[in-house]
C-alpha cells in the first residue's frame, strides 16, 4: 500500500480500529507508522520480476478436516468472559441493522 | 427497455446470492450447525474468536462449493486462498469474516434457465466460500443479544455479471438457482431458514434525445424471499430514474449506495452508513493455508454431480412422453425422478411408466400425504406393472386395481393381477365362443358389419363391446377384433 503516513491517514486508520485518540497521539502515531513504513519500503528494492506471488509464507496447502462434529463449549463457560449478558445471549448495546 | 416517466429505461441488475452450505458442521470448526437450537450452544474458541483458537478447513464445504460451482459452469481455481474482511459489527466475534478475496474458489460461469419462451444466459463472476456472522436479536429493551450459533456456518457466495434487465428475470434466476443448489444436495435451500440470501444491484440506463445517462448503483441487502428481491428491483427502477430527473445526480457523480427492503411498507429505504463502512482492509489470513483443488478433485466431483434439473425436465418430456409441466414437476422430487428412470432401467416401458407415474401413481401419493418415492415400491415392481398394460395383458383400469394391490402387501404385479381376475383372456378358445355369442345375439348389427358400408364400422365397434362385456372385460381387445374379423368374413364367404 503505497500512500504517506500523515496525521489524517493516522485518524482514518484509529476510525477503522474504533481508536480515539489525543491530537498528541495523533502526532506521536503518524511519527511512529511512518517510521515502520519507511523501514518495510526497504523490500521495494528487492527485484521481484518472474517472481510467482505468495499466498502464504509456509509451503503446505489443503490442510482440510472431515465434516463431524466435534464438543462445543458449554453456553455457561461460552458466556463467561462476557461483560454482558442477556439469558443465554452476549448482550450489547443496540445496534441499528444495517447488515455486513 | 422499459417506459418510465414517458423515457426509455434500461434496467442493470446483478445478483449476489448467500447460499448456505449442507454440512453438518461450521466452515472453520467442528461446531454442528442446527437451526434453533438454544442461543450460544453450538459454539467453540473458534467461532467465538478467542485468542490462539485456530480454524482448520471442512473438506465438505469445499466439495460442496465446487460442485456448485461446476453446476454453474464456472472454471474452479487451481490455487485459492483465504483472506479477512475486517469491520466492526457485534455479531462478528473476531472482528473480520473469512472470506476470499482475490483467489475465489470459482470464476466465470454461466447460468441458463428458460424464461418467457427464450433462455436467460446469465454470466457468473465468482463464486466464493467464506463463512456467515452470528444473529442479533433485536427485540431486547434498550439493548440487543447476540447468539453465535450461526456464527461461522459456511457459506458460498455466488456473484453474477450485471445480465439481468428485470426484476422478473432476477426472480426466475433466484428461483432457478435455489431448484439447481437443492437438486445438487450443496443447500437445503430452505428459505424460511434463511439458506438463500440475495442483494441485488440495481442502476439504470435512461436513454434521453440520444444521449444515455447511468443512475449510481443502489445495493439492496440481506433479502430473504424471491418476493422480496422482485419487490426491491421492481421499487428501485422507477424511483431511480425519479431521482435522477429530480437531481440529475449520475454513477459519474454521485456513489454507490445502500438500501435496505421495507417489507411492511415495500419499498427501498436508505441506509445509514459511515464513509469508509466499505474500507473492508482485505488481506491474507496467516492462519489458513491455500488450498489448491487439483484436475482429479474436479473430475471425480464432476462424476459425482447427478443430472440438472433443466436437462432431465428435456429428458423427461422426450423420453417418457411427458407434458412440459408434468415434467417439471416430476423433476422437483429427486427421488421420485431417479425412481422413474430405475423403473425405466428396469426394462418398463417408458410411456406406460410416465402415464402411470403422472396419473395413478401421483394419486396414491397424494391420497397419502407422500410422494411416489415414499410409497416404497421398487423399480421392478413398476416396471413390470407397466408392462403388463403395455403389453395388453391388463388395461388401463385394471392396472388402478393392481396398483392399489401393490401398496397393500408384497406380491407381484403379474400374481395380483392374475389373483384379482385381471389378466385378460388370450384363451382364443373362450374368446371365439363369446364372439360366437355376440354374433348370435345381434344380427342386425352383423346384417350391418357385412352388407351396410354406411354403418359396417360402428356396428363392428358394437359387436367388439359386446365381446368384451360378455367377458368380464377381460378379453384381450386384440385377440376379439381379429376374432371377429375372421367369423365376419366367413359369413360373408358363406
Ligand atoms: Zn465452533
Amino acid at each position: 500500500m503505497a500512500g504517506e503516513i500523515d496525521a489524517e491517514r493516522v485518524r482514518q486508520i484509529a476510525r477503522l480500529a474504533r481508536l480515539r485518540l489525543s491530537d498528541d497521539e495523533v502526532m506521536l502515531f503518524t511519527g511512529q507508522l511512518g517510521a515502520l513504513v519507511e523501514y518495510v519500503r526497504q523490500l521495494d528494492a528487492v527485484p521481484t520480476d518472474g517472481v510467482e506471488p505468495l499466498a502464504h509464507p509456509v509451503p503446505v496447502a489443503n490442510v482440510l478436516r472431515d465434516d463431524r462434529p466435534t464438543p462445543t463449549l458449554d453456553t455457561e463457560v461460552a458466556l463467561r468472559n462476557a461483560p454482558q449478558r442477556e439469558g443465554p445471549l452476549f448482550r450489547v448495546p443496540r445496534v441499528l441493522d444495517q447488515g455486513a | 427497455m422499459v417506459q418510465v416517466c414517458g423515457l426509455d429505461v434500461e434496467p442493470i441488475i446483478g445478483l449476489e446470492i448467500h447460499v448456505q452450505l449442507a454440512t453438518r458442521t461450521k466452515m472453520f470448526c467442528g461446531c454442528p450447525l442446527e437451526f434453533g437450537a438454544r442461543p450460544n450452544s453450538r459454539v467453540c474458541p473458534v467461532c467465538l474468536g478467542l485468542p490462539g483458537a485456530l480454524p482448520v478447513i471442512n473438506r465438505q464445504a469445499v466439495e460442496l462449493g465446487v460442485q456448485a460451482a461446476l453446476a454453474l459452469n464456472c472454471s474452479i481455481a487451481e490455487l485459492t486462498k483465504w483472506d479477512r474482511k475486517s469491520y466492526y459489527y457485534p455479531d462478528l466475534p473476531k472482528n473480520y469474516q473469512i472470506s476470499q478475496y482475490d483467489l475465489p474458489l470459482a470464476f466465470d460461469g454461466l447460468f441458463e434457465f428458460p424464461i418467457d419462451d427464450r433462455i436467460a444466459r446469465i454470466r457468473i463472476l465468482r463464486a466464493h466460500l467464506e463463512e456467515d456472522a452470528g444473529k442479533n436479536v433485536h427485540d431486547l429493551p434498550g439493548c440487543s443479544g447476540i447468539d453465535l450459533n450461526r456464527a461461522g456456518t459456511p457459506l458460498l457466495e455466488i456473484v453474477t455479471q450485471p445480465d439481468l434487465r428485470s426484476a422478473d428475470e432476477a426472480r426466475e434466476f433466484a428461483v432457478q438457482l435455489q431448484r439447481l443448489v437443492h437438486y445438487l444436495g450443496v443447500s437445503h435451500a430452505d428459505m424460511q431458514k434463511g439458506h438463500l440470501r440475495f442483494e441485488p444491484n440495481i442502476n439504470v440506463r435512461i436513454h434521453r434525445d440520444g444521449q444515455v445517462f447511468v443512475t449510481p448503483i443502489v445495493e439492496v441487502k440481506n433479502l430473504n424471499s424471491f418476493r422480496s428481491l422482485h419487490g426491491a428491483i421492481a421499487y428501485e427502477i422507477p424511483r431511480q430514474v425519479e431521482e435522477w430527473l429530480a437531481t440529475g445526480v449520475t454513477a459519474a457523480t454521485g456513489n454507490k449506495r445502500n438500501r435496505g427492503w421495507d417489507d411492511t411498507r415495500e419499498v427501498t429505504v436508505p441506509q445509514r452508513e459511515k464513509e469508509e463502512a466499505h474500507d473492508y482492509r482485505y488481506f491474507p489470513d496467516p492462519d489458513l493455508v491455500p488450498l489448491t483443488v487439483q484436475a482429479a478433485w474436479v473430475a471425480e466431483l464432476r462424476e459425482r454431480q447427478p443430472e440438472l434439473p433443466l436437462c432431465r425436465t428435456e429428458r423427461f418430456i422426450s423420453e417418457y412422453s411427458l407434458p412440459p409441466r408434468d415434467a417439471h414437476a416430476l423433476v422437483e422430487d429427486r427421488a421420485t425422478a431417479d425412481l422413474l428412470d430405475h423403473a425405466a432401467e428396469a426394462g418398463g416401458d417408458k410411456v406406460v411408466l410416465g402415464k402411470h407415474f403422472l396419473s395413478l401413481w401421483a394419486r396414491f401419493a397424494n391420497e397419502r400425504g407422500t410422494t411416489i418415492a415414499g410409497l416404497r415400491i421398487s423399480p421392478g415392481r413398476l416396471a413390470e406393472l407397466a408392462n403388463l398394460v403395455a403389453t395388453g395383458r391388463i388395461n388401463a383400469t385394471a392396472a388402478a386395481q393392481v396398483a392399489e394391490a401393490m401398496l397393500a402387501n408384497h406380491d407381484a404385479p403379474t400374481v395380483l393381477a392374475e389373483e384379482l381376475g385381471l389378466m385378460q383372456s388370450r384363451d382364443t378358445d373362450r374368446i371365439a365362443a363369446w364372439v360366437t355369442e355376440a354374433l348370435a345375439a345381434n344380427a342386425a348389427a352383423v346384417q350391418d358389419a357385412l352388407a351396410n358400408p354406411k354403418k359396417a364400422r360402428a356396428a363392428r365397434g358394437f359387436l367388439t363391446g359386446q365381446v368384451m362385456k360378455l367377458s368380464g372385460g377381460r378379453a384381450d381387445p386384440k385377440i376379439v377384433g381379429e376374432l371377429i374379423d375372421r367369423a365376419l368374413a366367413e359369413r360373408a364367404g358363406a
